[in-house]
């Protein structure tokens, strides 16, 4: 019998692998973005189409950068940027300059994820590092908001979109004055309520006919693209679902016993940015807790402070601080809460 | 009783769902294959000490004759696979790496194979220790890598009394039937090995875990056992690793074994259906291991099956016999999942084999895609049986920090189930990491004793 000419080939075990490998999460988190991207779009126009585009491109750029620097294999591949890009786009105001928004971009990744050694070691979601840093640098730029649905917003865009690098962008109350169709006073919903104890009506931010950030608008799409990613395994539902808890935690007694002066916990979860923050920027994997304990601990806390940052606290909107406060302790709460092992009584 | 009364709805904690590949060769009947003409016969086929020859090159041998003697308790002899000629006592490769020192075995070709050497015991008159004695003496080792003698497994600690039996019919690695071909086809053995294995012991209850992909094999055993109060079948879910031992006893009986503890420590005795299998043939007849059901199966296989193989069969025959043809493959010796894929092919079967799976180069199933780093994601955390921290452990492992996996993170209580490989998006060789972390560990271990 001749012999076989079997070349072998060693691997270690096990030598089954389960097919879902890190740009497969990545992109499915941008495809359950891209109806939250496409609304944003359609609710404010063509400046938001430019300001996703910028983001993107510059957190692209910015990658691609440091990768050369640093002398690393590229890492845009595995679309964990374009998350970033357009996760950043969605927390800016519909007009923001798009040189203020390169900006953004840039720190987010430069600061946010390639000084930390890229993807994986970053501590903090990288869009928000960005985010909070234009927040520090332009306040008055961050703080103007349009509101949607102007009848002009495919042909024209919002005046402060185009400003000049380095320029102050103009003022636009005129141009929303001489925009707007009803009473539409520009304030998002969440200033409204804290300085004009007005409640906006559910149903508009469920379905996100208000004045905000781009990405605040429709909770609605939200939610379902987190069910698209919850479903397919590539989000934990736990964390989103903690968030609101925590924030509800905290509104329903203020609110049961002070209606006129607290929201009530519908109007909490649904405006602002907090759907959007639980659903796609705390459930960032790199930067939350794997334990199955540290995961609620970690949501609840982002809930709970959310709400006291925008009652108790200077800002109307406190789900960002929340979000990157949540991640700085993060790995104290992984560490804090190790899993029980199998057959042990303590932990 | 009703197969749905059968479900208990229980099992253990997180695991992971791979695709079985077991419609291969589960429909196929055990097959007894040719013999090779040459078998290679390692004393040292079981964990412990390493039989004691009993005969000299050049002699002739009976099959099933013993060849081999126990070298004290923790040791099994070795029973001649075949009539032939013993060639020489030499060292020759095995499937664990070292060379071992093997007895090598001409088979007459000419010859019957009839089996020829029996001594048969009165089943009735045997005493717990007798049984336990003829267990040894048929040279029964148990299955996976460290194929520890079954007879020591029958002895628990005295302070820890058993109050169960598990017989293990889970087969939860992918590809393999050969446990499933068993229970199909030798009930009465199985059935005859667990009533031993309750005397021995000492123990009323026994219960025969199956899973549920395998509901044929679990009805037919419920209605063997129907008029047997003592032995009960329950049903637990599909999933991987639902046969390793601390998992089942999980699943069955709603038991936790303390980590670092034998299954005694909670009152249970596990032994797999294949060993009770074997008791219940070879008892009676005072015959040793000398055969074993091996499955070979993957995609590199013409002719998967469920084969009768003699121990000691170089691997190479088998696969030339399964219709293995010449190309690039990965050969895994046991189930793909806690398997070792080997370099070289003229190793021999041996007792504690259960499979082999051949598969061409690799598959995008298989594919290792290039390793980035840890993203956090927590499937390895949500997939870890034993509920360990697999994220952490690999990044105190790239961090070299030995010791604190182990003091702080439990590492001694990984099992090598390979769960957390195989969800990790990163294509982190966890299990790989944790194993060097261990042997580097016991390394230090040993130089601080000396
Ligand atoms: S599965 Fe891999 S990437 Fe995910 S947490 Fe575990 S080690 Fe990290
Ligand atoms: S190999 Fe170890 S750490 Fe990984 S899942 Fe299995 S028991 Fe847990």
């Amino acid at each position: 019998m001749p012999d076989l000419k079997i070349t072998t080939d060693l691997r270690t075990s096990p030598h089954l692998k389960q097919v879902v490998t890190v740009p497969q999460i990545m992109r499915n988190v941008v495809y359950a973005l891209l109806p939250v991207c496409a609304y944003s779009v359609f609710a404010f126009g063509l400046s938001v189409l430019l300001l996703l585009i910028t983001t993107t491109l510059t957190c692209i750029l910015t990658e691609w950068l440091y990768c050369r620097l640093a002398d690393k294999p590229s890492s845009l591949d595995d679309w964990s940027i374009v998350i970033t890009g357009l996760l950043l786009a969605l927390t800016l105001p519909p007009g923001f300059p798009l040189w203020m928004a390169a900006v953004a971009a840039f720190v987010a990744v430069g600061l946010g994820k390639a000084l930390f050694g890229g993807l994986g070691y970053n501590v903090m979601n990288p869009a928000l590092v960005g985010r909070a840093f234009v927040q520090a640098a332009f306040p008055v730029a961050i703080t103007t908001w349009t509101p949607p649905f102007l009848p002009g917003r495919f042909q024209e865009l919002i005046p402060t979109t185009l400003t000049q690098p380095f320029m102050i962008p103009p003022d636009i109350n005129g141009w929303i004055e001489q925009q707007r169709v009803d009473a539409f006073s520009g304030a998002t919903p969440l200033a409204l309520q804290k300085f004009e104890q007005i409640i906006t009506p559910l149903p508009d931010l469920v379905l996100g006919s208000i004045a905000g950030s781009a990405g605040e608008t429709s909770a609605l799409i939200i939610i379902l693209g987190g069910l698209y990613l919850a479903a397919r395994k590539m989000l934990d539902w736990r964390i989103p679902v903690a968030v609101m808890a925590g924030a509800i935690i905290i509104a329903l007694p203020l609110w049961l016993v002070d209606a006129a002066r607290y929201p009530d916990p519908l109007f909490v979860l649904f405006s602002g940015g907090l759907m959007l923050g639980a659903v796609f920027m705390a459930s960032d994997m790199v930067a939350s807790p794997v334990t199955p304990w540290g995961v609620w601990i970690y949501g609840l806390f982002i809930g709970m402070l959310t709400v006291v940052i925008r009652l108790f606290g200077g800002l109307t909107e406190g789900v960002m601080y929340a979000i990157l406060l949540g991640n700085a302790i993060s790995p104290l709460i992984s560490n804090m809460t190790q899993p029980r092992i199998f057959g042990s009584r303590d932990s | 009783m009703k197969l749905s009364a059968l479900f208990s709805g229980n099992t253990f904690q997180h695991g992971v769902h791979p695709h079985d590949y077991k419609g291969l060769t589960r429909h196929l009947p055990i097959r007894r294959l040719p013999f090779a003409p040459e078998l290679i016969l390692p004393l040292s086929q079981h964990a412990g000490k390493a039989s004691t020859p009993l005969v000299k090159p050049g002699e002739e041998v009976v099959r099933g004759q013993p060849i081999a003697v126990a070298d004290g308790f923790v040791s099994v002899p070795l029973h001649a696979p075949a009539t032939g000629r013993v060639r020489s006592l030499q060292l020759m490769p095995s499937a664990r790496g070292p060379k071992t020192m093997s007895l090598i075995l001409q088979v007459y070709q000419g010859s019957s194979q009839k089996e020829l050497y029996d001594h048969p015991h009165d089943l009735r008159q045997l005493s717990a220790d007798e049984i336990i004695q003829a267990v040894q003496e048929a040279g029964m080792v148990g299955l996976g890598g460290a194929a520890f003698p079954t007879h020591v497994k029958m002895k628990p600690p005295a302070e820890q009394p058993v109050d169960t039996i598990i017989a293990n019919g889970c087969e939860c690695e992918p590809y393999l039937t050969c446990d499933h071909r068993l229970m199909l086809e030798q009930p009465d053995n199985l059935i005859q090995g667990l009533h031993l294995m309750q005397r021995a012991l000492g123990v009323e209850r026994a219960i025969i875990g199956i899973e549920d992909n395998k509901l044929d094999a679990a009805q037919l055993l419920q209605d063997y056992v129907s008029n047997d109060p003592t032995i009960a079948v329950k049903v637990v879910k599909t999933k991987y690793p639902q046969g390793a031992e601390k998992m089942l006893i999980k699943s069955v009986l709603n038991r936790e074994v303390p980590p670092g503890s034998l299954p005694s420590a909670v009152g249970v005795s596990v032994f797999n259906v294949g060993t009770l299998t074997q008791i219940g043939e070879l008892l009676p007849h005072g015959r040793g291991v000398i055969e074993r059901v091996v499955t070979v199966s993957g995609d590199g296989v013409q002719h998967p099956g469920n084969y009768l193989v003699p121990v000691g069969t170089p691997v190479e025959f088998l696969l030339k016999q399964a219709g293995v043809v010449d190309a690039a493959h990965e050969v895994i010796l046991g189930g793909p999942m806690m398997g070792m894929s080997i370099a070289a092919l003229d190793v021999p079967v041996t007792k504690a084999m259960s499979g082999m799976v051949v598969l061409k180069k690799p598959e995008p199933d298989t594919e290792r895609g290039k390793e980035q780093p840890c993203i956090r994601c927590g499937y390895c955390v949500e997939a870890c049986p034993m509920q360990l921290n697999p994220s952490m452990l690999g990044m105190l492992a790239t961090s070299a920090d030995y010791t604190g996996m182990q003091e702080n993170y439990h590492l001694n209580d990984c099992f090598e189930c390979g769960s957390c490989s195989y969800v990790c998006p990163s294509n982190i060789p966890l299990v790989q990491y944790f194993r060097i972390a261990k042997s580097i560990n016991r390394d230090r271990q040993e130089t601080a004793q000396k």
